[in-house]
């Protein structure tokens, strides 16, 4: 174990980490203005990345206008899913809900292996060079630092518009109290799809960003479920919380994979150390770094 | 014959579970249908029949957690998968027999359902729900990993049960001893919720709070029924690996979780015969599928390639679509068929 090879998880920790950010924001965007949970996420950052796929490899549409059409693909589909599944739910039991996202996942999940089919599919041309440039001794490839860049400007981003724009203001306050705000003359309605838009915008860059470094297949879904250890981590309603829950799970996920790879000889420890911490912070800290505590009164 | 209006007067008789002698003769005439079905059923036919009966063992269980005490279980398929695997190592590798596999499967399962539960003390709703999908992923790195234990990804050979010398190999025979635990299981579910156990579960369900200052231990019943639930899977997963003669980590995955979910939600939450028709809707679904893509697939090959990578999709469309339009499952609709035909042709 060297100091290299630590710098090298943590680096590229970072990096997916980023991507569970991205897609972590998009969830708790949802869960906080309209209190749905998505099981869909993964699958919303999914077809992002085949869309913008289609454009860019398939027509040969050059990559900003690619980018552009994706976000107005992915803009219209989550005003349809909104507007078609989710708003007869209001007012369901959460296990309804959990249950319509689940479905909504396999129906979006299914159309793209039949489109697209199962083979993993590579970006051409490459958005970002591809030649390693070395940080501290380390060589990390441009792709890794464009991809974190990308996606903390995204983040960045998001947040002001929460804190600073109209809309963003009426978001937070109808996730304060839905009555208060409707009769201060915010529509809710507006505010529900509002959200499912911008969330899907924001899963659908990150599918975008995942495909210029990896390529995509039909397991990018994955990425969905790593958003619970991330919400979880940072408190299920916090924007800030599902930046650094994301980083945060990113880095975890690697550093420990990594280390019990050459210590305990045990491979494969990514795909549940994740969910190991989730388990651990539900039962210390459930809710999270930033989450608002529930206080029930009878 | 049931008269209009109620003409119960005790509580011993409200909580009576076969209301009128009719329903007594139904029931009846139902089990014997149940015991006649190898005769009826060849093949693959009889195969569908033997897992919708493993199926509505689950569902009861599941029922018993999600629909009776309001806790939500994203984690069944996992729970499934420790009954399996216990059943398997007991007879397969420790070479003991299957009838005391069954129930250390079920007890196994069980304590690890109550491990899984404890987050449920401090937690609800939603953070139950990502808690126990926890759990899946965890337990099914567990199977895969485990390799002594669980044969890792080479999975398992499991064999069919015996008495004395003879084993039960056929599908037929072998579904002649799930139907008799299934009927033994469901009758206890039966009557577990009208005991004061199953009225605290549904206290808790109701109002949680309530249930407490009313003198009902949170701790003690939501913990009983993970146990109790996951009782259930567990003898669910051991029977289906028998059925099945070989377990791996693959049949236990999360879609399992959500296929028994959809069947609790569809069957209708808090319901025992919903349980079982979920059961029945949601095995029967896919075989209809395959079937109907089968058809069609002479005359127009290519709306059946795409059919068959549609099979999830059409899975999920189901769920939204009966989650829209039939909130309350088909036991609901069941019932509302039911109190139809009883005053027909004078509804009013």
């Amino acid at each position: 174990m060297t100091t290299q090879y630590l710098l090298q998880l943590v680096i590229s920790g970072l990096v997916i980490g980023s991507i569970y950010s991205a897609v972590a924001l998009g969830f708790v965007i949802i869960y906080k203005a309209t209190r749905v949970v998505n099981f869909a996420q993964g699958e919303l950052l999914m077809v992002g990345a085949y869309v913008c796929f289609a454009f860019l490899v398939q027509m040969h549409v050059p990559f900003w206008a690619a980018l552009l059409l994706t976000v107005v693909f992915s803009m219209v589909l989550a005003f349809l899913i909104e507007r078609l599944i989710l708003r007869p739910m209001i007012g369901e039991p959460i296990i309804s809900i959990i249950m319509v996202t689940i479905g909504l996942s396999l129906v979006m999940r299914s159309l793209v292996t039949a489109i697209w089919g199962n083979d993993i599919l590579v970006y051409e041309p490459k958005l970002f060079p591809q030649d390693m440039v070395t940080i501290a001794g380390v060589p990390i490839s441009q792709e890794f630092i464009w991809c974190f860049i990308l996606s903390m400007i995204l983040l960045a981003v998001f947040s002001a518009f929460f804190k600073f724009s109209k809309a963003g203001v009426a978001m937070r306050a109808t996730a304060f109290n839905q009555q208060v705000a409707q009769s201060m003359g915010i529509s809710v309605k507006h505010i529900f799809a509002l959200s499912w838009v911008i969330s899907a915008v924001v899963s659908g860059i990150g599918g975008v960003l995942i495909g210029n470094i990896n390529g995509i297949n039909s397991s990018l879904y994955h990425f969905g479920l790593k958003v619970f250890p991330a919400t979880i981590l940072g408190g299920l309603d916090s924007i800030l919380g599902a930046a650094l829950g994301g980083l945060i799970i990113g880095l975890l996920e690697n550093l420990s994979d990594g280390l019990c790879k050459s210590y305990l000889n045990l491979s494969g420890v990514k795909e549940v150390a994740p969910y190991v911490i989730l388990v651990i912070i539900l039962m210390i800290k459930p809710y999270g770094l930033f989450g608002t505590k529930e206080i029930e009164r009878v | 014959m049931q008269y209009c209006g109620d003409f119960r007067t005790s509580y011993e008789k409200d909580a009576v579970v076969f209301q009128t002698p009719f329903i007594k003769v139904c029931m009846a005439l139902f089990l014997a249908g149940l015991l006649a079905l190898p005769y009826l059923l060849k093949g693959e036919f009889m195969w569908v029949a033997l897992q919708i009966v493993i199926a509505s063992i689950g569902a009861v269980g599941l029922n018993i957690l999600t629909g009776f005490t309001g806790q939500i279980s994203l984690g069944q398929g996992a729970f499934f998968g420790v009954g399996a695997y216990t059943s398997a190592y007991i007879t397969a590798k420790m070479g003991l027999s299957f009838w005391l596999g069954i129930p250390a499967a079920g007890l196994m399962t069980a304590m690890a359902g109550m491990v899984f539960g404890i987050p449920s003390l401090r937690l609800k709703g939603l953070y139950l729900a990502i808690a126990t999908l926890a759990s899946q992923f965890i337990l099914e790195w567990i199977f895969i990993r485990w390799e002594p234990v669980t044969g890792g990804s080479y999975g398992i050979n499991v064999p069919r049960p015996s008495i004395g010398g003879y084993v039960f190999d056929s599908d037929s025979s072998f579904y002649y001893i799930v139907l008799a635990i299934a009927v033994a299981m469901i009758l206890f579910a039966t009557n577990l919720v009208r005991t004061k156990t199953g009225r605290a579960f549904m206290a808790v369900r109701d109002h949680y709070i309530s249930a407490e200052i009313m003198g009902i231990s949170l701790y003690k019943y939501r913990l009983l029924s993970f146990g109790i639930s996951s009782f259930y899977a567990g003898v669910a997963g051991a029977l289906y690996g028998h059925s099945l003669k070989f377990v791996s980590s693959e049949q236990f995955g999360i879609g399992v979780s959500i296929v028994y979910l959809a069947m609790i939600i569809i069957g209708g939450l808090g319901s025992i015969v919903g349980s079982i028709f979920g059961a029945v809707f949601m095995i029967l679904l896919p075989k209809i599928l395959s079937l109907a893509t089968e058809m069609v697939a002479a005359d127009f090959p290519s709306i059946a390639r795409l059919a068959i990578s549609f099979e999830q999709g059409v899975f999920g469309l189901i769920i939204v679509l009966f989650l829209i339009f039939e909130p309350d499952g088909l036991a609901h609709r069941w019932k509302l068929i039911k109190a139809y035909w009883k005053l027909y042709p004078f509804s009013y």
